[in-house]
């Protein structure tokens, strides 16, 4: 599945958190979105996801309008999504989660699909563990196991590994990366980590002030702006 | 102690009840519905102390009844709270659910909730006073289908201002139903209401469950007109609840609520 964003605009009530954005992820491409906090990151994710109706323009998924309410429903059964902002219920196990998930996605043969994923993610010591007491980096494994429940095509990922220490950041990271590679998965990440961004996406997409200020593969950006790493190519078109 | 100290934290919630007019409409709110209620019933008692006399279980029936509007809306309310409160809110709305899903979802789920809550109550009430909820008859499931049907979209209609405005709505999820206390006349007949109330509870499916209910446990009789009143008025609020819901959801997706609600 591709994701093609047409003419975009966002305003709230006279403020324009997203200003005539214009891109295109590739099928099975992995791409990143680095840009300040304010940005538009989120907002622009919103929209894709359908939780966010654009002022203007068009976000086509496979081109299907997904303004169009059954495009929404169809398009978000092939799409998920994770967020260090958003939590599974702290009250229900890791297992009774996946079920709801599971069946929410509509998974066929679930048990085989959770086994796998707490297999491929060390989940199986506590799944029968309330998620509200994991630790931050178990959290984590269990939300990525909730966005992966239904074999997404399209992976939307923000701030994946916000808050979690390397060890743990570096295991979310290379899951992820296999998982694209070996799933052919479409995959937009939004990160302040410059090395994650650097080390997972084939092409990355600055945002400043709801606009996308510049893009090219992480070293085009870097020789493009004379810098020694994204890190300072970011800095550099941030603070211009 | 420190003076300051104990000041910083007093403005600390002082800050946040001027900042919020809906903090301070509810600190008012309860004491005014409380007077407002009481009054009516205190005026009820003071009119006609003879109208209860043999009936002991009217009052307790329409309690238990008015009981199971309240779980069935705050059990829809409290279903789309947890939802806010544990921030899987966005993954909701994120998952191939259509609205009318969400809605039937909770609709059923609630009705459970409700029954979990209310079933033990009415089996306590015989041996305790000698009551049984059961002396309605049949109409008492059309009661409950009623107050189960207004319930709900109370229900949805504080679940649309969640939707529309987040969670500065939940006050309302709590008090609206208390409003309706006084206007639906539960413990006393709708004509101890002032003449020109009485016309806006006409517009509450409760006056007619409640005034039936009444009817059936004094005078042995079922004015099925009372019933039909009520599912016809249910009916219509409850169509234009879910149409609310749906322009709550668009209004939410423009504004933008339901990205990180709860945060």
């Amino acid at each position: 599945m591709s994701i093609k964003i047409k003419n975009l605009y966002k305003n709230y009530k006279g403020f324009e958190a997203v200003k005539n954005l214009n891109f295109e992820i590739k099928k099975g491409s992995i791409t990143g979105l680095l840009g300040p906090n304010g940005c538009g990151k989120t907002t622009t994710i919103g929209m894709i996801l359908g939780l966010i109706r654009p002022t203007k323009g068009e976000v086509l998924i496979n081109n299907k309008d997904i303004e169009i309410e059954k495009n929404r429903i169809s398009v978000l059964e092939k799409m998920n999504f994770i967020s260090p902002y958003v939590e599974l219920p702290k009250k229900l196990s890791v297992k009774e989660n996946l079920i709801v998930y599971g069946k929410m996605y509509e998974v066929k043969n679930l048990q085989n699909r959770i086994n796998t994923l707490c297999n491929d993610l060390n989940l199986k010591e506590f799944l029968n563990k309330k998620t509200g007491e994991l630790s931050s980096g178990q959290k984590n494994r269990v939300s990525l196991a909730k966005s992966l429940i239904n074999n997404p095509e399209i992976l939307l990922l923000d701030e994946p590994t916000a808050s979690l220490d390397p060890d743990t950041g570096d295991y979310v990271r290379s899951y992820i990366e296999n998982y694209a590679k070996k799933n052919n998965t479409t995959i937009l990440l939004a990160s302040h980590n410059m090395s994650e961004v650097e080390r997972l996406c084939e092409n990355i997409m600055m945002m400043k002030q709801g606009k996308i200020i510049d893009d090219g593969t992480c070293e085009e950006l870097i020789f493009k702006h004379g810098r020694v790493n994204l890190e300072e190519t970011f800095l550099k078109l941030v603070r211009e | 102690m420190k003076l300051r100290r104990m000041y910083a934290l007093s403005i600390r919630h002082l800050y946040l009840i001027r900042g919020s007019f809906p903090r301070i409409l509810d600190l008012i709110y309860w004491p005014t519905i409380q007077i407002i209620l009481w009054g009516f019933i205190s005026k009820f008692f003071t009119m006609y102390s003879d109208y209860y006399n043999n009936t002991v279980g009217v009052i307790l029936s329409c309690a238990i009844l008015y009981d199971f509007l309240f779980r069935s809306s705050i059990s829809f309310n409290m279903l789309f709270l947890e939802e806010i409160w544990s921030r899987n809110f966005t993954n909701l709305f994120v998952a191939p659910l259509k609205l009318s899903e969400i809605i039937t979802a909770l609709t059923f789920t609630a009705l459970v909730r409700t029954l979990i809550g209310i079933v033990p109550a009415v089996l306590l009430m015989s041996p305790l006073f000698g009551v049984s909820i059961i002396n309605l008859g049949a109409p008492l499931f059309l009661l409950f289908l009623s107050l189960y049907m207004f319930g709900t979209t109370l229900g949805i209609l504080v679940t649309s201002g969640l939707l529309r405005f987040g969670p500065a709505f939940e006050n309302t999820a709590w008090s609206s139903l208390f409003l309706l206390a006084p206007l639906g006349c539960v413990y006393y007949p709708l004509s101890i209401l002032p003449e020109w109330l009485q016309y806006i509870s006409n517009l509450l499916p409760l006056v007619y469950v409640f005034e039936e209910a009444r009817s059936i446990l004094i005078n042995n009789s079922v004015n099925y007109d009372n019933i039909i009143n009520a599912l016809l008025l249910n009916l219509i609020y409850f169509s234009l609840s879910v149409i609310i819901f749906y322009f709550s959801f668009y209004g939410a997706r423009k504004k933008g609520t339901l990205v990180n609600m709860g945060e």
